[in-house]
């Protein structure tokens, strides 16, 4: 299948508190791509996604050659946010306004049984709620999706599982994904391609293999990053 | 005398129960307090109502609107948060109030005037509550949702602003309702109280409402029953009983 472009990125600067964030950013995502962005603490990877959600103003063109139904995951919709709340899962979904079959469906996809739509959504576990989120996030049927670190909150067996299932998703339902961690050892397992974000200015984007090279990483991270091959 | 304390339980009941079932959504969001400062901003009208001789609620509105109106704008224009700005504006309600509040009727504006209610003013606390719990009903999910996550609610294609203004209209015309019930210095405690006594005991989000709902009613009833035969104002008593209630809940907390 010929990929063709959905996201065309072209000139991007965001300003926050008068400080410049990816000063002249320009990429393309294709349609189908999972793409990782990746870069260090403070590097505007957030700041990105919010500027192509157009939550954030921004100079420069982001044009959607398809309209995109999205679904967003930002790291502020974690367990903190709903852990004072009389909020079921199936609460949550209905949010949503999805009917009960659905809510009972995804919940299934994402491996949780249907008992789980009467627990308090802030007594999951961290695992579970992430993978309840995912659920949460897929319901409304999207076809893009814009993940902020998804697996930050939980350990590294709930991180896989998590990534697994999106790896799924993402081969079953055609979806495209942005997906921004500062994790290494998830990108070369799950990307087609990398755009490295970095505080000093440096940016790669192509295939893993090509980017994630000693010298690249260097200074994407700084000259104290140490990194082990494979 | 009969006919006095149904008018007064009547329209008692609207308004303690529509703003507890906004209190949900209130609490939620960590905004119970701000009812406060606008119960407070509440007070010039209040006593220009006194002054002039007509209703206090009629008095109330148009400053706790102008006061929202005040709050929605300048959060957008100066991106300050929501309780600093309300801590702004309540505080120029209160001083404007006490250059010409008339001291000596005061009471009225300061802790309520319910026993005293007329059928119009019933009429109206009757239609506005149910308008307020029909419209926040009908908006539940989208507000719930733009107050877990505002840039997700925003995504899932939800206006943001529209849903704000319908939450700020609802606070608006129960902020005035409540000056009338409990008076300008408490209305907090109505939309709060019941709220955070029905999060104790629920465990789903329509529990939630259908308690705070029952709790505020209870309050109202209890409060201005006693009122009436102890003589004491009824304000401060349907706040009590809403307090007790909270009380009794607190070894059911779901922690």
């Amino acid at each position: 299948m010929a990929a063709e472009i959905l996201l065309e990125v072209r000139n991007l600067e965001t300003t926050l508190e008068g400080a410049k964030i990816l000063p002249d950013l320009s990429f393309e995502v294709n349609e189908g791509e999972f793409l990782t962005i990746l870069g260090p603490n403070g590097s505007g990877k957030s700041v990105l996604l919010r500027s192509l959600l157009g939550l954030i103003p921004h100079k420069g063109t982001v044009s959607w050659h398809k309209k995109p139904k999205i679904g967003y995951l930002p790291q502020g919709l974690n367990q903190m946010a709903v852990r004072d709340m009389p909020l079921t899962v199936g609460d949550f979904f209905r949010l949503k306004r999805v009917g009960h079959d659905t809510v009972i469906e995804y919940l299934d996809l994402v491996g949780l049984g249907p008992s789980t739509l009467k627990k308090n959504a802030g007594h999951l576990s961290g695992g579970e709620f992430q993978r309840m989120l995912i659920g949460w996030v897929l319901v409304s049927r999207p076809n893009v999706l814009f993940l902020d670190e998804p697996t930050t909150a939980i350990d590294a067996a709930g991180g896989e599982t998590v990534y697994s299932l999106l790896r799924d998703f993402w081969e079953k339902q055609n979806l495209t994904i942005l997906n921004v961690t500062h994790d290494l050892s998830i990108v070369y397992a799950n990307s087609t391609h990398v755009l490295c974000l970095s505080r000093f200015g440096h940016r790669c984007y192509g295939v893993p293999k090509e980017i994630l090279t000693p010298d690249i990483l260097r200074d994407v991270y700084g000259s104290e990053m140490k990194f082990y091959t494979h | 005398m009969a006919s006095q304390l149904v008018l007064s339980l009547i329209s008692g009941v609207f308004i303690s129960s529509s703003a507890a079932y906004l209190g949900t959504l209130m609490i939620s969001r960590k905004m119970a307090v701000v009812a406060g400062p606008l119960g407070h901003l509440a007070l010039p009208g209040a006593a220009l109502a006194l002054v002039y001789g007509f209703s206090i609620s009629l008095g109330a509105f148009p400053f706790v609107v102008l006061g929202i109106l005040l709050i929605w704008l300048l959060e957008i224009r100066t991106k300050l948060a929501m309780e600093a700005l309300t801590a702004i504006v309540f505080a120029t309600g209160v001083a404007t109030a006490f250059l010409f509040l008339p001291i000596d009727k005061a009471e009225a504006a300061l802790v309520g005037d319910i026993s005293t209610v007329g059928f119009y003013e019933t009429l109206a606390s009757v239609m506005l509550g149910t308008a307020v719990v029909i419209a926040i009903n009908r908006s539940y999910s989208q507000i719930m949702l733009i107050s877990i996550n505002e840039d997700v609610a925003k995504t899932e294609g939800i206006n943001v602003r529209l849903f704000n203004l319908i939450y700020l209209s609802s606070i608006a015309v129960i902020v005035a309702l409540g000056v009338y019930l409990v008076g300008g210095l408490m209305t907090a405690a109505l939309v709060a109280i019941p709220a955070a006594a029905a999060r104790n005991v629920s465990i789903t989000l329509a529990q939630f409402g259908t308690t705070a709902g029952i709790f505020g009613a209870v309050s109202a009833i209890a409060g201005i029953t006693c009122a009436m035969y102890t003589g004491l104002p009824a304000g401060p008593l349907v706040i009590l009983a809403s307090a007790l209630i909270f009380l009794i809940t607190v070894p059911f907390a779901r922690v």
